[in-house]
């Protein structure tokens, strides 16, 4: 039995890790209806280039203003010259050009600030912590807080501010928002802006884990079942869909891999994705799309 | 072609009857003289090996998703998975089937990669759009791990790698570059052949309907369900051709990898980039995808060379290559295909226009 | 419409076919070897690569401007972007095989897995032979079925021996390993399962447990895997990943509490590159390889000398100057050169082609002697190649480290050979089978 909570746990705190990286396209997706391939490219930019300004001799949060800023710079790059030519454009289209544009910014990354491998110390000790016998990670605890706080911002902004509620009418209705002023290629800078920025949350997480160098681009592949459990246009949904996944995930290499040869993580999310959009097309908090002929 | 097509006759009978009357293809004739002759006689391995081979086996691939995303609407990214079914089936095929000939473990490896895709296109009934693509990603994470979880499809090999046990037809080897270069020709020629006629068919109609929108096809009296099962079905058929073809006739060895979601990315660049709901569209796309990062490395080892450091070279060549991409998206969302044939009515017109 | 086009893409494939094929056979008999260089140094595996062609580029360099060539016969090469995969892996290998200029290929060497595999079928027929160093198909060691193959110095079953036999003597000897519980966790790849049929054979022999843990691709979540190794409670754990998956292993190994020094990574978990992205987690991890870390061997000194001062080496971070990969890229170089060198004195001292370079390959006999004289005893061990054995060698040094550097730990540690042997014969027999190879005589070679 403890071995189980232990399990479920861990997995519910590794899959807040998964949700930061789905957060991203959650934001995108909602506000320009782009599913953007090129987010794991952003957040290695975005880690990347944290790690070369404190390898400059910067302090911590200099650095991370800067790298705000840079992507901040990015976004409005991106949105003149890739989104607003493909304004209108059908959604296969808008994806392939994101990931394009993922071509671009990695080798730009690379090319820029090197591809060899970069230590990034974050000052949280990646030790085991006991809650009685439940082994936990001390790591995965800050990872989860930080989820939290990131998700209570995005609410706040989306709810309380005015960019939030214009951008809530663009997701909602494009035109009819664009009909009463609302300047759409502003929201798509803030928001991509804003997703460079929660890419360089999960980069930084995910990178003092991993080191940050290249396959840091690689964890959007695990984003994807999130967003599908979840749903492209929920908040809610991709915190409740990385918990899902981080747990099924974790359960299930431990109780049903042994049956099958084990390393099944790769696909598993993705067939209970299918399983719930079996059950709910549009995902768990996504909203059902209405045809008219 | 169509000198026609500006003005419309006022009435049925004074319509040219084109349909029925029907001049000699000389162009395809060309083409093909040059693809069967000509080409054998002046490519050296190199063409051969590192261009022509995988261009062809590129596009028919291509033709694959292009007849499940371009003609039925139904985007996928997991064709490498289907791929690999294709290269998996026919090698076990090869192998446990003693004394089957080459054509018939290719259709046989096709035939099972067509009933993989029909599963997997099972889905489709209910989901739709982009929630669908990320069941055929399931399809492509899926696949790769039975194809190397379960040893029997590789034959318990150590290395997890499938190679061609014989290649040979009517006790001819092919296993020179030529030979190789026929055997995909002579496949890509027939498959797409058939393609072309599919389309123009009854099915392909229906598909068509679909695509443009699948309730109103419901509507007419068009079974849509069966109709995605079956452009799934047919699609992967195509792809696990290609798969086979690719692992044997190009690579010589594959192993799932051979096949992973960056090939199934490539696949769908070839026919974004050359034409959805095309059939030539694959074949330039495919062209553009093998060719440019050739292109651009040659041009970068030739004119830069020295001068850069080659790290940033090759980083520089991913930089172009994205930015190609975008551009060619935003000059010609229907593909180079599109942009050939507004080219050619220049052409037609040039230099007097009006 | 589409037909023209088609008409119009073909002529203009045309058209540069020929022009290629023209620039091919502008020959003129020059007196250079030929070294093509299949890397990569963009994409996931770069920050691997990169040291590794420096390494490399350094030696070549360093022989054609301190030793005059050998013998000589003066280097030249060029790159060519792999990414790792096997179609550019391909496509480098078509436009390299026939040499540059006049100047012949006499070895090749894929640098990646996945275009080894793909090589080995079309080398073989253009008589071109493949080098892979602790990578490539383990039962080319059987020469006399793949005689173009060469998985020379370490195999991974070599390693799974090695490895094991190293376990034996932290335990106190190979009888002691009975009852104990060693854990491969691997990357769920070819490369991963390599070593599954030598462990099993091994654990056969001294009685230990055998538990494989499978990480999927690419590892970069990996706490149900330590989870289950936390509760097997391994003795010790052979980490066979590769790239991202290292880090993230050790760092999880932590995470859950699994000591560090008992974790021993293969050869290609065993580079600076792993272990400085784990900070504290990584100090006192062990690693197997062939090719140690450091950058006090006399091959240093002399390369430091002529062409790191002198600012000619292919390193842009002089950090890793010396580290496992550099290493790495000078014992592959040097292999290749020694191979070159040995197949001059039967063929003179000349430019050979993939045949003659085979020859070589085949002849090759790097004692201790000749290690002193060219400067890389301690960092490469003694290798003796034959017909019937492609690979040498069979040995690795364990290293450990330390938080900034790698110190050795051991000196070579030999697998045992003749127990492996007969499990390499049954695979190549049954590759002879599968593809209508006759094997050749190995007697009457020589």
């Amino acid at each position: 039995m403890t071995f189980f909570l232990e399990t479920l746990i861990g997995g519910l705190l590794a899959g807040t890790m998964y949700s930061l990286v789905a957060l991203g396209f959650v934001l995108i997706y909602k506000a320009s209806g782009v599913f953007n391939f090129a987010q794991g490219a952003m957040l290695l930019f975005a880690a990347l280039t944290f790690v070369s300004l404190q390898e400059q001799g910067l302090p911590f949060a200099l650095a991370l203003i800067l790298t705000v800023v840079v992507m901040a710079l990015g976004a409005i790059l991106i949105e003149r010259t890739v989104l607003r030519p493909l304004v209108n454009r059908s959604q296969i289209t808008l994806f392939m050009a994101t990931l394009g544009l993922s071509f671009v910014i990695e080798g730009l990354a690379q090319g820029l600030m090197g591809a060899q491998v970069r230590a990034l110390d974050l000052g949280i000790e990646d030790v085991p912590l006991f809650w009685g016998d439940v082994m936990v990670s001390q790591f995965d605890l800050v990872a989860a807080a930080t989820a939290a706080l990131v998700v209570t911002v995005l609410a706040l902004l989306f709810n309380r501010t005015r960019i939030g509620v214009s951008l809530r009418a663009v997701a909602d209705d494009t035109r009819a928002a664009l009909s009463i002023g609302i300047n759409l290629n502003r929201i798509w800078q803030i928001v991509w802006a804003v997703a460079g920025i929660l890419g360089l949350v999960a980069g930084l997480l995910w990178g003092a884990r991993q080191g940050v160098q290249f396959s840091l681009s690689l964890v959007v592949l695990k984003a994807l079942p999130v967003l599908i459990i979840g749903g492209f246009t929920s908040i809610g949904g991709a915190i409740v869909g990385g918990l899902i996944v981080g747990a099924a995930e974790n359960l299930a290499e431990v109780y049903i891999g042994p049956y099958i040869g084990g390393g099944i993580t790769p696909w598993f999310a993705y067939v209970l994705a299918i399983v719930f959009l079996y059950i709910r097309p549009a995902g768990l908090f996504g909203e059902p799309a209405i045809e008219r002929v | 072609m169509n000198q026609h097509s500006h003005s419309l006759p006022a009435s049925y009978d004074a319509a040219p009857l084109e349909l029925t009357r029907r001049a000699w293809p000389w162009p395809l004739l060309t083409l093909l003289l040059v693809a069967f002759v000509l080409i054998p006689v002046l490519g050296d391995d190199y063409w051969l090996n590192a261009i022509l081979i995988p261009f062809l086996i590129l596009s028919l691939a291509g033709l694959g998703l292009n007849l499940l995303t371009g003609y039925t609407g139904q985007t996928s990214v997991g064709a490498a998975g289907f791929m690999a079914v294709g290269a998996f089936a026919t090698y076990s095929l090869l192998l446990r089937v003693p004394g089957l000939p080459l054509p018939l473990a290719l259709v046989g490896g096709g035939i099972i990669a067509a009933g993989v895709g029909f599963v997997f296109g099972i889905p489709s009934n209910r989901i739709k759009g982009f929630y669908l693509m990320v069941t055929t990603l399931a399809a492509q994470f899926f696949l790769e791990w039975v194809f190397t979880k379960f040893p029997w499809f590789y034959n318990y090999a150590s290395s997890g790698t499938i190679s061609a046990p014989r290649l040979e037809l009517f006790g001819y080897d092919l296993h020179s570059p030529l030979g190789r270069y026929l055997l995909v020709l002579t496949s890509v020629v027939l498959l797409t052949w058939i393609a072309v006629n599919l389309v123009r068919s009854q099915i392909g109609r229906n598909w068509m309907a679909i695509r443009d929108m699948d309730t109103a096809a419901a509507v007419i009296g068009i079974s849509v369900d069966r109709h995605k099962r079956l452009a799934f079905a047919v699609s992967s058929f195509y792809l696990g051709v290609a798969g086979a073809l690719w692992a044997f006739a190009y690579l010589g060895t594959a192993s799932a990898s051979s096949f992973d979601i960056n090939r199934s990315f490539q696949i769908l660049f070839i026919i974004i980039i050359g034409g959805m709901g095309s059939i030539a569209g694959n074949f330039i796309g495919a062209a553009f995808i093998s060719l440019l990062p050739l292109l651009l490395n040659q041009i970068g080892q030739g004119l830069l060379s020295g001068m850069v450091d080659a790290g940033q070279l090759q980083n520089l060549q991913k930089i172009i290559f994205g930015m190609l991409i975008i551009w060619f998206l935003v000059k010609e969302p229907e593909g180079l295909i599109r942009l050939l044939a507004n080219l050619g009515e220049r052409l037609k017109a040039w230099p007097l226009r009006f | 419409m589409h037909l023209p086009l088609k008409h119009k893409l073909a002529t203009v494939l045309l058209v540069l076919s020929t022009a290629n094929a023209v620039s091919n056979t502008a020959l003129a008999a020059t007196n250079e070897q030929f070294f093509p260089l299949a890397n990569y140094r963009v994409g996931a595996y770069a920050s691997s690569g990169i040291p590794v062609w420096a390494g490399m580029i350094d030696y070549l360099r360093y022989i054609n401007e301190v030793e005059g060539g050998i013998n000589g016969v003066k280097l030249v090469w060029q790159e060519c972007e792999t990414e790792w995969t096997a179609e550019k892996g391909i496509e480098c290998y078509e436009r390299f095989k026939n040499g540059l200029n006049g100047a012949p290929v006499a070895v090749y060497q894929p640098n990646g897995a996945p275009a080894a595999y793909a090589l080995a079928d079309k080398a073989a027929a253009d008589k071109i032979p493949l080098i892979t160093l602790g990578y490539g198909r383990t039962e080319a060691t059987d020469g006399s079925v793949f005689p173009y193959n060469f998985p020379v110095m370490l195999t991974f079953y070599s390693e799974a021996s090695a490895v094991i036999n190293y376990i034996a003597q932290r335990e106190g000897g190979l009888d002691r390993l009975k009852g104990k519980k060693i854990a491969t966790v691997y990357h769920d790849s070819a490369y991963g399962r390599e070593t599954q049929s030598p462990l099993a054979l091994l654990a056969e022999k001294y009685g230990f447990e055998n538990i494989q843990i499978p990480v999927a691709d690419p590892g970069n979540e990996q706490s149900a895997q330590w989870r289950q190794v936390r509760q097997l409670k391994p003795d010790w754990v052979f980490l066979r990943t590769w790239g991202v998956s290292t880090p993230v292993a050790i760092k999880t190994a932590a995470r859950f509490g699994f000591p560090v020094e008992r974790i021993i990574g293969d050869i290609w978990a065993s580079s600076d590159e792993d272990v400085l992205p784990t900070g504290e987690a990584g100090k006192g991890y062990l690693a197997l390889t062939p090719y140690p870390g450091g950058s006090e061997f006399e091959i240093h000194k002399r390369i430091k000398q002529h062409i790191l001062d002198q600012g000619k080496s292919d390193l842009k971070d002089p950090k890793s100057f010396g580290s496992v990969y550099y290493n790495s890229g000078l014992v592959n170089a040097a292999i290749a050169v020694e191979a070159i060198r040995a197949g001059q004195q039967k063929f003179g001292h000349r430019p050979l082609n993939g045949e003659e370079g085979r020859w070589g390959l085949e002849h090759l006999n790097i004692d201790e002697a000749r290690l002193k004289a060219i400067g890389f005893y301690g960092l490469m061990q003694p290798l003796k190649l034959s017909c019937s054995d492609h690979e040498g060698g069979g040995a690795a040094k364990v290293q450990q480290w330390d938080g900034s550097r790698w110190t050795l730990i051991t000196d070579w540690v030999q697998a045992d050979r003749e127990t492996l042997r007969p499990l390499i014969e049954a695979k190549s027999n049954a590759y002879a089978k599968e593809k209508g190879i006759t094997p050749r005589s190995c007697a009457s070679e020589d």
